[in-house]
């Protein structure tokens, strides 16, 4: 058996004989194996964004609209009908085991002023458990507490754009802002979300007592009304169940009989967004197997010249088989000559690949992730391709005859 | 002792539907040390005996012995293994590999034999010094003369160190005066090496430097008799 590294300066130089036509070759799996990359990298950021935000809005969220009115036969859209309470929020919460934690939230938008700055922003009235359901956490401060929310005392938190806004870089904690002209005290900062899976910014918000935001700001005609529920199931599992444990416990409360409709809707967030991230994941499939072709046409295009260069090397290939040359010699020949030819092209690849990816998310902000495994999987594709597509020529090449090859003119 | 030995060796084509019988039962023994001539017109069939004595061809009918091995029973591969190590190839058109220089066609077969690339490198050299082409082992072929060229292809059948050189019309593409050089070397190599050689030729004049002249036709040996060196 012939050895490698006179093979690879063999192929090398026969590679070099012809630059243009091996330099075209290559383009092909550059182009092949640099678009799988950029593809995947594309589909992978588009994924992980999706998944930021998921993880942003809290894991293992229901949420619990208030249902439609109906008036005159022409039914409203959900939430026209104010049947949530505050009531049915600690029912929930202490009578579905399914439950961990649930966040009612009462919340308009609201002018807030500090000092001479003001900004128009989202206050949201809700409990302790916003914080356990949303998996968020503070910066400094405090929360605030049951007993806050039961003397609906005048605390809030604040998101870090509504601190940037008012505060600049002032330390906010323990100073006196007003909400529609009402003082509450700064007790805690919020940690820094980001935007929501609907494209909201998460930190331009205000977090009150549920209870303060019901007599203070947001007063009402329905006492202990509320506007929506977040409910956090114990875990991804508990999800069905923790649905189907509301729905009894709030048409039990509401007294809505066996043929009514529900007065109230719950929605699973979290199966939203994996749905939204599933079909994400589907799209990176897509998009790889789109560039995937184009890694297939540049392997064509390799077998071409490789067939191209068999049988212009004929007599080449006759005087190492008179020589001595055996089949596997002049196979491994030319599987090398081929494999060089994607494996160069593969590694250009994968650097116009990275580069492509970079230029893409700056030039239009997508995004964008280079895993080690789509760099390796389109390397190790690209060999394949090598392989594939240059056994056929080097097994033509190993079956010329001898006698015939040498008199090939 | 013998190294080369015929059988009965028959070889028939098929062209389209007609059988050519190119080669109709040759007996040939040639000892180790020898210095063969083969002559004859196009067509006597000594090119399908030449590739079938130089293991690129297989006979239809009839044995073949070289070295005592049965080559019939070999396959593809251990027929390259044959021809790598106990054939030296010289053609007319010289067949070397173009764009690579003297040393590296004379490595040429050392490399299908597994041999070290230190090892490979000082045999060729040595090759090349003795067929006196010292300081051109860098030249690629079209850098070099028709002479030079049949000397490195010379050099390239020493250089596995095989008992038999098969030369097919090694002069056919040269001068009289560089045909001459290129038959001394043969001379030297058959009277001081004892490697045996079997030439293929045209001209009396050339094989006249043989010691057995063997004459085909029409598929025959028709004359095998000594030459007497003048």
């Amino acid at each position: 058996m012939m050895n490698v590294p006179a093979t690879l300066r063999i192929s090398f130089r026969a590679l070099r004989v012809n630059k243009m036509r091996s330099a075209l070759t290559m383009l092909g799996m550059i182009i092949g194996v640099g678009a799988v990359i950029a593809m995947l990298a594309v589909g992978t950021g588009a994924g992980r964004k999706i998944a930021e935000q998921i993880s942003s809005m809290g894991s293992n969220l229901l949420m619990v609209l208030p249902g439609a009115t109906t008036s005159g036969g022409v039914r409203m859209g959900s939430g026209t009908q104010p049947t949530l309470t505050l009531a049915d929020a600690d029912a929930i919460r202490k009578e579905c085991p399914a439950v961990q934690d649930v966040a009612p939230v009462l919340s308009g938008v609201a002018q807030i002023v500090y000092g001479h700055q003001n900004w128009s922003t989202v206050v949201v009235g809700t409990t302790p458990g916003m914080l356990t359901v949303r998996d968020w956490s503070l910066v400094s401060g405090r929360p605030f507490t049951e007993q806050d929310v039961k003397s609906a005392t005048k605390v809030c938190l604040l998101g870090k754009t509504v601190v940037d806004n008012l505060f600049g870089d002032m330390d906010p904690l323990g100073q006196m802002i007003r909400i529609k002209k009402v003082p509450f005290v700064v007790i805690g900062l919020l940690a820094t979300k980001g935007q929501s899976p609907q494209g909201q910014d998460q930190d331009d918000s205000v977090y009150v007592p549920v209870t303060t935001a019901q007599k203070k700001l947001f007063g009402t005609s329905f006492p202990g009304m509320i506007r929506i529920m977040m409910v956090k199931a114990k875990n991804t599992d508990d999800l069905a169940a923790a649905e189907k444990q509301i729905n009894e416990l709030l048409r039990q409360r509401h007294h809505i009989g066996p043929k009514q409709e529900n007065d109230f809707t719950v929605r699973n967030l979290t199966q939203m967004m994996e749905t939204a991230q599933e079909s994400a994941k589907v799209m990176t499939l897509l998009l790889g197997a789109i560039a995937s072709v184009s890694l297939l046409v540049g392997g064509i295009g390799i077998m071409n010249i490789m067939l191209v260069s068999v049988t212009e090397r004929t007599r080449e290939i006759g005087i190492r088989m008179a020589i001595g040359a055996k089949t596997w010699d002049i196979r491994l020949q030319f599987i090398i000559e081929a494999l060089m030819l994607s494996f160069i092209g593969g590694i250009v690849g994968i650097c116009f690949g990275i580069s492509g990816s970079k230029i893409l998310s700056i030039l239009a902000g997508w995004p964008t992730i280079i895993s080690p495994l789509s760099i390796l999987s389109a390397f190790g594709f690209s060999g394949l391709v090598g392989i594939f597509f240059g056994f056929y020529p080097a097994y033509k090449a190993s079956l010329l005859d001898p006698i015939d090859a040498l008199r090939y003119e | 002792m013998a190294i080369i030995e015929a059988q009965e060796i028959t070889k028939i084509y098929r062209l389209g539907d007609v059988d050519v019988h190119a080669l109709g039962g040759v007996s040939l023994t040639i000892d180790k040390g020898e210095f063969v001539a083969v002559m004859g017109p196009s067509g006597s069939g000594k090119s399908t005996f030449m590739n079938i004595l130089g293991c690129l061809d297989k006979p239809t009918g009839g044995k073949y012995f070289l070295e005592d091995i049965n080559v019939g029973d070999l396959d593809r591969d251990e027929l390259a293994g044959i021809r790598n190590k106990k054939i030296g190839f010289v053609f007319q058109g010289f067949n070397l590999l173009p764009r690579t220089s003297a040393l590296e066609n004379v490595e040429l077969p050392m490399l299908y034999d597994g041999i070290p690339a230190k090892e490979r490198r000082r045999k060729a050299m040595e090759a090349i010094k003795s067929v006196g082409l010292e300081g051109r082992d860098n030249h690629h072929p079209n850098q070099l003369s028709g002479g030079q060229q049949q000397r490195v292809a010379i050099a390239r059948a020493l250089v596995n160190e095989a008992p038999i050189i098969l030369a097919d019309e090694p002069t056919g593409n040269l001068d009289t005066k560089t045909s001459g050089e290129i038959m001394e070397i043969f001379v030297k190599l058959n009277a001081e090496s004892h490697i045996t050689i079997i030439l293929v030729t045209h001209e009396t004049n050339i094989a006249a430097y043989s010691r057995r002249m063997i004459k085909f036709l029409d598929g025959r040996i028709i004359h095998d008799e000594p030459v007497i060196r003048s």
